[in-house]
């Protein structure tokens, strides 16, 4: 069904990069912020026939700080936890106003955009019940991996030893002491169309990724990684670099699943150490080599079950086929 | 950055408050934040534009002839531009140099 | 005219629901307010009511899709009780913010704890600062009739305020009376379809529910206090012109037989029947006893209330939920507000009775109306009583 709605998909290229901008100059976001540029680069690759719903968050302050607003498109924002639910509304209405001939027919994409917090914590209600429920929207995760619009705490997309100010390490704490959650494998469960991890310094992959789930009738959802200088303890410069170095640590792996079948879209041959992720982060300096070890294990774990989730269902497909 | 333009009265204002001017942020010149600025030297330049994509405050924009002209005005002085330039074709320098 | 027929009142909520062609409906199940949802869910299921019926996984996000639909400007409804109104209490406050003219009936229930499925205003009232406009109903026919008012109120231009249907849980929403229910057609005389003034579309797009700065908040504050007080001269516009298509007359503020009373018994809801029957006994025996009660409790009829009083030497006030650590109900609080400063004041007494679907009997208000006469002639009682709590 998906393959069918993605015949008409056109990538993007270096050459053909959408020149239109839904957020205006102006907005309010750090020096450097990771997360308003991954939400440039989604918004600019579904264009500006959308409506968005916005959770509580970095993102929301800083575009609609009255009386001035960052957004192009209709834009609204109701509460933290709430993003999918409003999105969901928004959806339901369109679709009841144009069945019953009060609104011209004509496809919008609606997105509900909130970050890891209002996702991963206190938003995962609201996200599995809309998901579940079908609607025709896009979820965007902007994962900073912690509140960062309330001061850097922890959140559980944190992860793994990272200092924030709620996960501080001492004599008794290493910082963080859980893994971070997996919100797309939660979202891949409700065995939706379209679920996607992207990155911002691969701008091609995050802007297709981005214009596949506007054009998938159902729900997708994208999982943007937003490396935050200011609660990350980085270079607000290193932003992209850090995005990379993601990447080939395997730390944030790039795929996709679509209709279940798990793709990686960025096959990493020889993984750069976690340690060089590590190391540019002021929020993991107080880390010993021994967790630094723990980490790469866990970071190559997981690794191996995303290739095998990849690997697992490639081979059923073939043997479906054979 | 006040919000002297936020101080009207309450029968001046939309209905839930809403904001009907799309993009009205343009008004705040965040440029002010910067301490330093990114210079580019289009002798270096290859027209990549990864200066204007990886820019979190769209301070870049393609010109006529495929070069990317810098925006002082929103410029936050980030760096991203300078850091990720594959040429070095952009430096990074202090403000009122 | 309709004729009458004999329905369960939370049927003939969703009727009227239908009969108002809403556009999408919101709804979570939660006890005693199911068959209304159970009902719309089948007559949108039978094709008799087109709409979308979103069964979704909480109040919370039952009320924030309502937001969503209604900012896109569909007829949004929805319908809940206690625990579910207490979940969605952060957006029931941000309904009004936005001027989203959702409509909601509580089928009024206990709130927890100890857990109670039964019937009081706790819930409600809990609710009561929320900037809703908010009505309380006696029986079906009153329900039915004030829903179809909800949303010619509501989507007013001049009001666009979403607006709280009440009914008691069990002692309304589980009964059958007799009802006259209107058709669509019939509504559609008195409530045309809905004209946002602001939506949410790319042709021309507005951002809604921006930062509430302090150089801003102030005001936002004072634009939903000043459109929820001006929405009383709709209110009963609206109920005016009902009365003149459907030759069922309502007010703010109901009275009966309080012409020469001593004692008036103030009430809400349905126990005002009952105590209706308490009135007509006690006039039997020369004790001279009216009846007021609100129907219009947000904003709350100031003026109506203290013309409403003149004359009467004291009033008994039935609350049914208690204001914890403020020494009485929130009615017996708002009614003594209310008549500070007035130029007649009669002398208060606070009850509070019909906890958790306890009745209120008759021998009960004959027993309240007693006391406040008592308290009357002795110009003081005690500052509030509950009525049928057992000491040991």
């Amino acid at each position: 069904m998906t393959e069918t709605a993605l015949r008409d998909f056109k990538k993007f290229t270096r050459e053909s990069l959408p020149r239109v901008e839904v957020l205006a100059q102006g907005h309010r976001a750090c020096q450097g912020c990771g997360e308003i540029l991954a939400l440039r680069m989604a918004l600019k690759a579904m264009g500006k026939n959308i409506i968005v719903a916005s959770a509580t968050g970095c993102m929301e302050i800083v575009t609609s700080s009255y009386p001035q607003t960052a957004w192009e498109v209709p834009w609204i924002h109701v509460a933290f936890e709430n993003a999918a639910a409003v999105a969901s509304g928004i959806e339901s209405g369109r679709k009841a106003l144009m069945r019953k001939g009060r609104l011209r027919k004509q496809r919008i994409t609606v997105v509900a955009m909130a970050g890891d917090g209002g996702t991963a914590d206190i938003g995962i209600q609201a996200l599995s019940g809309a998901l579940e429920r079908g609607h025709d929207f896009v979820y965007i995760c902007l994962d900073n991996e912690a509140y960062m619009n309330t001061g850097i705490q922890r959140s559980s997309a944190t992860p793994y030893g990272a200092m924030t100010t709620t996960s501080p390490p001492g004599k008794l704490s290493i910082g963080q002491r859980t893994w971070k959650k997996n919100v797309p494998a939660i979202a891949a469960a409700h065995t939706i169309p379209y679920v996607a991890t992207a990155s911002p310094a691969y701008y091609l992959d995050l802007m297709n990724k981005a214009k596949k789930a506007a054009m998938i009738k159902g729900p997708a959802y994208l999982h943007l990684f937003s490396p935050c200088p200011t609660g990350w303890r980085l270079a607000p410069e290193r932003t992209v670099e850090i995005s990379r170095l993601a990447v080939q640590t395997n730390v944030f792996p790039l795929y996709e699943v679509v209709d279940g079948r798990y793709i990686i879209t960025k096959k990493i041959k020889r993984p750069k150490p976690v340690e060089e992720y590590l190391k540019l982060q002021g929020r993991f300096r107080h880390l010993d080599n021994k967790t630094i070890r723990q980490i790469q294990v866990r970071v190559d774990k997981e690794y191996d079950l995303l290739v095998q989730k990849a690997g697992l269902t490639e081979t059923q497909e073939e043997s479906k086929h054979n | 950055m006040a919000k002297v333009d936020a101080i009207t009265g309450w029968r001046n204002l939309e209905i839930g408050c809403a904001i009907t001017e799309p993009g009205s942020s343009r008004k705040l010149k965040t440029g002010d934040w910067r301490s330093q600025r990114p210079v580019t030297d289009y002798d270096k330049c290859i027209k990549c534009g990864l200066c204007w994509i990886y820019c979190p405050d769209m301070v870049y924009s393609p010109t006529r002839d495929g070069y990317f002209k810098w925006n002082g005005d929103y410029c936050k002085g980030c760096g991203i531009c300078a850091h990720e330039c594959p040429k070095d074709a952009i430096t990074m320098i202090m403000e009122g140099e | 005219m309709p004729k009458k027929v004999g329905i369960e009142v939370s049927l003939a909520v969703s009727e009227a629901v239908c009969a108002a062609d809403v556009d999408v409906i919101p709804a979570y199940p939660v006890t005693p307010q199911t068959h209304i949802v159970e009902h719309l869910s089948e007559l949108v299921a039978d094709g008799e009511l087109d709409a979308e019926f979103m069964p979704v996984e909480s109040e919370h996000s039952a009320m924030s899709a309502c937001i969503g639909a209604a900012a896109v400007g569909a007829r949004t409804f929805t319908a809940t009780s206690a625990p579910g109104l207490a979940l969605m209490h952060e957006i029931v406050f941000i309904a009004p913010s936005l001027r989203t003219p959702i409509v909601m009936v509580i089928a009024n229930r206990a709130l927890s704890g100890p857990i109670s499925i039964w019937n009081d205003h706790s819930d409600i009232m809990a609710q009561r600062d929320c900037g809703w406009i908010q009505t309380f109903a006696e029986n079906g026919q009153e329900v039915f009739d004030l829903i179809i008012h909800a949303f010619r109120v509501a989507e007013d231009p001049e009001v666009l305020l979403p607006m709280i249907v009440n009914m008691d849980g069990f002692t309304l929403s589980h009964v059958i009376e007799p009802i006259e229910l209107l058709s669509a057609s019939e509504v559609s005389q008195y409530l045309k379809p809905f004209e946002p003034q602001l939506v949410l579309d790319p042709k021309n797009p507005v951002t809604m529910g921006p930062v509430g700065v302090p150089e801003l908040y102030t005001e936002a504050r004072q634009q939903a206090e000043s459109v929820l007080n001006g929405s009383k001269k709709v209110i009963v516009r609206a109920w005016k012109e009902f009365a003149k298509l459907y030759g069922r007359s309502y007010k703010p503020i109901e009275t009966y037989r309080t012409e020469g009373a001593e004692v008036v018994l103030m009430t809400m809801g349905s126990v005002t029947e009952t105590a209706m029957t308490a009135v007509d006994r006690m006039r039997e025996k020369g004790i001279e006893v009216g009846l007021m009660r609100f129907r219009l409790w947000r904003p709350f009829p100031h003026e109506e209330f203290r013309r409403a009083v003149r004359g009467i030497k004291a009033l008994a006030v039935v609350d049914r939920a208690i204001s914890f650590g403020a020494q009485g109900g929130p009615v017996c609080s708002k009614v003594k507000s209310a008549l500070y400063g007035a130029p007649y004041q009669p002398q208060v007494f606070g009850f509070i009775s019909g906890l958790g679907g306890r009745d209120i009997t008759v021998e009960m208000f004959k027993q309240m109306v007693k006391k406040a006469i008592r308290y009357a002639k002795k110009g003081e009682g005690p500052v509030y009583e509950l009525i049928g709590v057992r000491e040991r």
